[in-house]
């Protein structure tokens, strides 16, 4: 038992069996001690019969650790890795609608290109960014773009893989 | 070319199901069916939660799966309490329901429910089955998911069009899980660890949990603790786990339990808990549990070690094989100092009542139930103050001997529990000992026993209240008795009924008798051990309703929240 009890928001990633049911498994034990995933990632590996989940959970270490030891538990988990405690990367991929007349479109599309993003739609009064990046990367955009009015935003959740 | 019905049928038979607890429906009528040719005792209980509570009380009592059976909807979710039931305690329950048929799922049909997704949070595992080719598959999976690792219950949800269509898949061999491979070899670093701890130990402490008993390492533990001198204080749920009448028992521990056991915990210097999860009723405020040991943990489910205290030696695995691979590094010991200590406690502060008491109390009703039966019978409790006092009266020396919801503390359980375990234990004198409030819960199932010719004996201990709730009322809610009465002559005016009440309401002999049981009321002190001796040798179902004093409490007790070395000894 960790001595650690300070709230910060973890990185966690588990393979399930590809079946109905897993998600709602997982995501009840979560949710049924009161922890909110502030986001949420699910797709097949390289094996179809095999699902990636990652998820980002806020809350502190020792019920964190007791949330994935409950998840170990599940008969169709197969395994659960706390990232948060060791190097690993993260990206999380965005479309952003931001309001844009003839007058700001050039100053967006510069920022955009500051921050590696890519403008996939452009309409009258509007214009669709993709932004691909690390999550803080992501949200310092976020951040950039504020001041022009962002109509609608889109994010797929972050996705999480181990360095080594 | 079998139907999905026959091939669960046929499954449950080759995993060994001879005994089956249900009630049918529209949508299992096509296992029913099957079910009339099947060379199974079938028991058709009157309510599901009685079915389920069937199933885990056979399971407790014989060590083998219990299985039930239910219709979709309505009967599924009557059947929820009691596969929570048995999650809380790890007891192997396999559960078939059936289910609307695959096309209407999801569309409000008739008794249709969303079985899997209100049974996921209390159920070890569930299955809604899609394709009958995985049906003797995912029935084979069940019944090994339910009995290994820590035991629990499993849930099949089988469609109705499944049932009924064909299918020439089989199943044979040892189901695999890449998800399931729960660890029985304790880690043999971890173990030594352990030895060294216990030989370096001055008053070493073993908390024995339900864990020993499912594990089938009562005789381990006996050694060890006999070889090592080391005492051992039995959970609710390990009762019968080492033999209460040893001079090393310190009884059962926590907020209703010994003096002797809770200060050896607060004083010892290694607790070892085997197949214990430190239910917060056994731990009072955790952070003064056991605060002057190192605390050792066998467990067989990685998830109960360090989830409520601190362990400093875990040791993940079977309590059997561990307790056996344990024994051969551990020295004999005496241990004189600490078992003088030990003793003095165990002899200052027994378990005890008021012997002068004219009123029945129920503790002297259950310590007559041990005297009668010389403590060779299987107790079920219900829930609540007779469940305490039935731990503290009675001695249990022999595993699978007391049978008891301890961790949902399931009202209800007690009467279709012994049921179950009359059934798979028919050469046992199987006693429920129940509450006014609790038996109530599932009466009806006395019938299943009448009509089995099953001759249980069901002492209910009638104080005309909720004891425990009004118990903790008086202690801590200033004696403020909300609808806690259920003797109508006790009710406050806005419980009152508008007539004058009946003397007993209900008439647990009527009851009794309506039922088919016969019906034996006590009165008198004296006239306990005569109706129990009576009872037991009429051969038949009996109940035994026991007036006794209203407003007793359940001693020691250690408030909520407090410590263990804080307990209350009586009402100053």
């Amino acid at each position: 038992m960790s001595n650690n009890t300070s709230v910060r928001r973890h990185t966690i990633t588990a393979l399930v069996d590809n079946e109905p049911g897993v998600l709602s498994r997982v995501v009840g034990l979560i949710s049924g001690r009161g922890y909110n995933i502030e986001s949420l990632n699910v797709g097949p590996t390289q094996d179809p019969t095999i699902s990636r989940m990652t998820m980002q959970v806020p809350g502190d270490d020792r019920v964190l650790e007791q949330v994935t030891k409950q998840l170990n538990k599940q008969v169709d988990v197969i395994s659960v890795t706390d990232l948060t405690r060791e190097p690993f990367l993260n990206r999380e991929c965005i479309l952003v609608k931001i309001s844009a007349t003839r007058k700001s479109r050039s100053e967006i599309i510069e920022l955009a290109d500051v921050f590696g993003g890519k403008i996939v739609s452009v309409q009258n009064e509007s214009m669709v960014i993709q932004m691909v990046g690390e999550q803080q990367h992501v949200a310092d955009f976020m951040e950039l773009v504020k001041p022009f009015k962002i109509l609608d935003v889109s994010r797929s959740g972050v996705i999480a893989m181990r360095k080594e | 070319m079998r139907s999905g019905a026959k091939c669960t049928i046929d499954a449950l038979k080759d995993a060994g199901v001879k005994t089956l607890f249900g009630l049918p429906g529209g949508t299992v009528l096509d296992l029913f069916d099957e079910l009339a040719r099947a060379p199974l005792e079938f028991f058709l209980v009157r309510h599901e939660q009685g079915a389920t509570h069937m199933a885990d009380g056979y399971a407790r009592a014989t060590g083998k799966p219990g299985c039930c059976i239910v219709t979709s909807g309505p009967g599924a979710t009557n059947a929820v309490t009691g596969l929570a039931t048995a999650n809380m305690d790890g007891i192997p329950v396999v559960c078939i329901a059936g289910q609307v048929p695959s096309h209407m799922i999801g569309n409000d049909a008739f008794q249709e429910a969303d079985t899997v997704g209100i049974t996921r949070a209390i159920t070890k595992h569930n299955y809604l089955v899609k394709n009958v080719d995985d049906l003797p598959r995912i029935i084979a999976e069940a019944f090994e998911i339910a009995t290994t690792g820590r035991p629990g219950p499993v849930l099949v949800d089988i469609p109705k069009d499944v049932q009924r269509q064909m299918t020439s898949a089989t199943f044979s061999g040892k189901p695999e899980r890449r998800g399931y491979k729960p660890v029985y070899e304790g880690n043999s670093k971890q173990i030594a660890k352990l030895a060294a701890a216990i030989n370096a130990s001055r008053k070493p402490v073993i908390l024995a949990g339900a864990g020993v008993i499912a594990a089938g390492a009562s005789a381990e533990l006996t050694t060890l603790a006999r070889k090592a001198k080391i005492p051992v204080t039995t959970t609710l749920l390990g009762l019968g786990g080492f033999p209460d009448t040893d001079p090393l028992a310190l009884r059962m521990p926590g907020m209703h339990g010994s003096v002797a056991a809770n200060q050896a915990i607060s004083n010892c210097d290694l607790l070892i808990s085997v197949g214990a999860r430190f239910d917060d009723r056994v731990t009072g405020k955790v952070s003064e549990f056991a605060p002057k040991a190192i605390i050792a943990h066998i467990d067989i489910d990685p998830s109960a070690i360090a989830k409520s205290v601190r362990v400093d030696i875990p040791v993940v695995g079977h309590a059997k094989s561990i307790l056996k691979e344990l024994l051969p590094q551990i020295a004999a010991q005496t241990r004189k100092d600490w078992l003088t200590q030990v003793h003095g406690w165990q002899k200052d502060a027994p378990f005890t009542y008021d012997a002068k008491e004219p009123r029945i109390l129920a503790q002297y009703a259950i310590e007559q139930i041990y005297e009668v039966t010389k403590g060779d019978a299987i107790i079920t409790t219900d829930v609540g103050q007779h469940q305490m006092w039935a731990a503290h009266f009675f001695k249990y020396t022999q595993p699978r001997s007391f049978i008891s919801s301890g961790g949902l503390g399931t009202m209800g359980f007690g009467l279709p529990a012994a049921i179950g375990a009359k059934a798979g234990c028919r050469d046992r004198n199987v006693i429920a000992i129940s509450g006014d409030g609790s038996i109530q819960m599932n009466f009806q199932e006395l019938v299943v026993a009448v009509e089995h010719d099953l001759p249980i004996v069901v002492v209910i201990m009638n104080n005309g209240y909720l004891g425990m709730v009004r118990q903790w009322q008086e202690m801590f809610y200033k004696k403020e008795y909300s609808a806690v009465r259920l003797d109508q002559n006790l009710r406050a005016r806005n419980e009152k009924l508008r007539d004058k009440p009946p003397g007993y309401l209900p008439d647990f002999v009527k009851m009794a008798e309506a039922h088919g049981a016969a019906g034996l009321r006590v009165t008198e002190k004296r006239e306990v051990a005569p109706a129990l001796r009576k009872a037991l040798a009429m051969k038949r179902p009996v109940v035994i309703e026991c007036i006794t004093k209203p407003d007793d409490n359940v001693y020691p007790m250690v408030p909520p929240g407090a410590s263990l070395s804080e307990m209350v000894q009586s009402l100053a």
